[in-house]
């Protein structure tokens, strides 16, 4: 007798007694399903979030200003508080090495771009030189924000192709140098085009409007920018560009040193900084703690899917007593027996453990195209599944295969 | 092959209910059956027919006494030997028939020759043959509860020749049938037995079934006496 013939009788019982054998399996099938379901949102999630991160830039640096915490009174921030341009200056000369860019920002507020009935909405950012660059935008045509035009404090923007779509009918290459009229809450201000960045969406600009409300980034030298403001010089924080062999981490703690010599006598503010790469790091920490977390509680719900498929073979045992006393009777063994329920067991969990897979994976899926990235389970935890399954089959199904096999024939027969 | 099928001396059986509650059902029985007999062993019910047969058919282990089977030694067997005898050697047919429900007349007669290994196609060229040879070749592809006593116990004989054993052993074959039916599967049995020369041990009530065999032995309280000894007494 070989394992063939074991499929074939196990399949046999399990047609038998379809309805129960369908129920059994409902308990495999919610557990391997919410495991690829968690899986594929899981990984999904993951992704997101990475790839959201390191459109960042992993190597990126934030330093920003921190009351301090034995202020007392809480004071008000005052310009003379603020980073400096002679900070950054002396923080580059420092560390030529380390650095690759340091960004500086200041924000106008949203406004909309218009001529005649065409309209965009916009954000509008003051940017520098090295903005562009830090934050990994993609120029598709003409020039970054330079040196000459925050130094000039010039009025020239650079746009995204979804503005260009909107104004200029997706003619890229027509909307350099032109000028364009920006509607603010009080008043119009007009720039020229001087370059058109390729739009992206992240986690971190989702936006519900339609595509013909989308706001999309337009920036403008930074200066440019604080003047619009009436706002002094000085950031409330930075970005910094670590170069690609320095450890940012680390970097991060010597640049935050190294401009806090600044804040000495400061009374109630000092500089703190942080690494995207050691963000990235919590989040990923929290991520998988997270998906363990549910892995557990799915872990839950398959064992006590495999404590329903014992319960239902051990059921299924005491019923075919007599068939198990026929079968020894005309010469099975009590391997012939035991290998028959395991099958059959095994068979169950993995049809259950299968349509789990299409159940969970399609759940994933559902998941995570809410999520904004759309994936299916993967192999790996396709495979992981299905072996998990077999495994409650063998686990689970070994109790009552062994009950049946060492039952007595004599007494079995006898079983009314 | 051995001349004696079935060599028993000084077989006891004994069974436990609780915890020192012995309770002996066979006193020493001895009993030796040739290669090619028919026999019949009769007696009141409770006397212990069943018990002695489950020994002899290797279900069941006597608790002393010594046991040769067709040149095997059972009560050293170990349980797969003696499933593999059981397989190969001996042929059950049941008062109640005992066919496996839900499958069909054709695969319950290839079921011994599954456990024995034999290919499927020779399985079925066997089966076949075999339940032409019972008159049941148009019922294949009936389930047990699609067939009527008589065609079960039909079946039931097919299945226990299938591995071609050397002794058949029937407990009350005809005890759920009418008497019509029940003449039809002794026909089969004196058949096998003349033709194909199977030693066939039956467990009957009936008197008139047992005297068309060779032997009529008598089970009395757990003693097995040949007949005549019994009739004299
Ligand atoms: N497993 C068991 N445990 C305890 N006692 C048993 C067991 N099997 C049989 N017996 C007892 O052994 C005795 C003989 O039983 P057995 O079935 O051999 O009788 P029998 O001669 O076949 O009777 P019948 O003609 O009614 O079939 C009975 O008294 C029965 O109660
Ligand atoms: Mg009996």
């Amino acid at each position: 007798m070989n394992i063939t013939e074991s499929i074939r009788l196990a399949w046999e019982g399990i047609r038998a007694n379809k309805m129960r054998s369908l129920l059994t399996m409902l308990g495999i099938i919610i557990g391997i399903g919410s495991v690829i379901a968690i899986l594929t949102v899981g990984n999904s999630m993951t992704s997101t979030v990475t790839s959201s991160m390191s459109s960042f830039g992993a190597s990126n640096i934030i330093i920003m200003l921190q009351e301090r915490e034995n202020s007392g009174v809480r004071a008000a921030m005052r310009e003379g508080d603020r980073i400096t341009n002679e900070m950054v200056e002396a923080l580059k000369a420092r560390y030529p090495t380390q650095i690759a860019g340091v960004s500086l920002s200041e924000p106008l507020g949203a406004g909309q771009a218009q001529d005649g009935r065409k309209y965009a909405n916009v954000s509008v950012i003051g940017v520098n030189e090295d903005y562009l660059n830090v934050n990994n935008i993609t120029m598709l045509l003409g020039r970054n924000i330079e040196e000459k035009d925050t130094e000039g404090s010039r009025q020239v923007a650079v746009v995204s192709n979804k503005f260009v779509n909107k104004m200029f009918n997706g003619d890229i290459p027509g909307a350099l140098g032109r000028e364009i009229k920006v509607r603010f809450f009080d008043e119009i201000r007009v720039y020229r085009v001087v370059g058109v960045y390729e739009y992206e969406q992240t986690m971190f600009n989702i936006s519900f409007a339609s595509e013909n409300d989308l706001s999309t980034e337009m920036y403008i030298p930074v200066t440019t920018a604080k003047k619009a403001n009436s706002d002094g010089d000085g950031y409330q924080n930075i970005t910094v560009m670590a170069t690609n062999d320095t450890d940012s981490k680390s970097f991060a703690n010597t640049a935050a040193a190294f401009l806090n010599r600044f804040y000495e006598n400061n009374q109630n503010y000092q500089l703190s900084a942080i690494s995207m790469e050691s963000v990235t790091e919590q989040v990923d920490s929290m991520m998988s703690t997270m998906s363990i977390a549910l892995s557990v509680i799915a872990g839950i719900s398959l064992l006590v899917g495999g404590i329903g498929v014992m319960n239902i073979m051990l059921v299924s045992v005491t019923e075919r007593t007599r068939e198990i006393g026929t079968r020894k009777a005309i010469g099975a063994t009590n391997n012939n027996i035991r290998l028959q329920f395991v099958v059959e067991s095994i068979i169950v969990c993995l049809i259950g453990g299968l349509i789990g897979v299409i159940f969970g994976g399609l759940l994933g899926y559902f998941g995570s195209s809410l999520l904004g990235a759309a994936s299916g389970p993967t192999f790996s935890s396709i495979m992981l599944a299905v072996g998990f399954s077999m495994a409650i089959g063998v686990f689970f199904g070994y109790y009552p295969a062994n009950k049946a096999a060492k039952l007595d024939p004599i007494e079995a027969l006898r079983y009314e | 092959m051995q001349d004696d099928i079935i060599l028993m001396r000084g077989i006891t059986k004994s069974f436990y209910i609780g915890r020192s509650n012995e309770l002996e059902i066979l006193h020493g029985i001895g009993l030796t059956v040739k290669n090619g007999e028919f026999i019949a062993i009769v007696g009141p019910s409770g006397s212990g027919k069943s018990t002695l047969m489950n020994v002899i058919g290797a279900l069941d282990r006597a608790t002393s006494g010594s046991y040769i089977l067709d040149g095997s030694v059972i009560e050293d067997a170990r349980d797969n030997d003696l499933s593999a005898i059981r397989n190969k050697k001996i042929g059950f047919v049941f008062q109640n028939f005992n066919l496996i429900p839900r499958t069909n007349t054709l695969k319950n007669v290839e079921l011994p020759m599954m456990y024995a290994g034999v290919p499927q196609r020779e399985r079925t060229h066997r089966a076949k043959e075999l339940l032409d040879m019972v008159e049941m070749k148009d019922r294949l592809t009936h389930r047990p509860n699609e067939l009527s006593g008589g065609e079960k116990q039909r079946v039931a004989i097919a299945r226990a020749m299938a591995n071609n054993p050397s002794i058949i052993l029937a407990d009350e074959p005809t005890g759920a049938l009418d008497s019509k039916t029940g003449r039809l599967v002794m026909d089969i049995f004196h058949k096998l037995n003349r033709q194909q020369r199977k030693t066939i041990v039956l467990i009957t009530h009936n008197r008139e079934l047992a005297s068309e065999t060779g032997r009529i032995l008598t089970m009395h309280d757990g003693y097995l006496t040949p007949q005549n000894t019994e009739a004299r007494a």
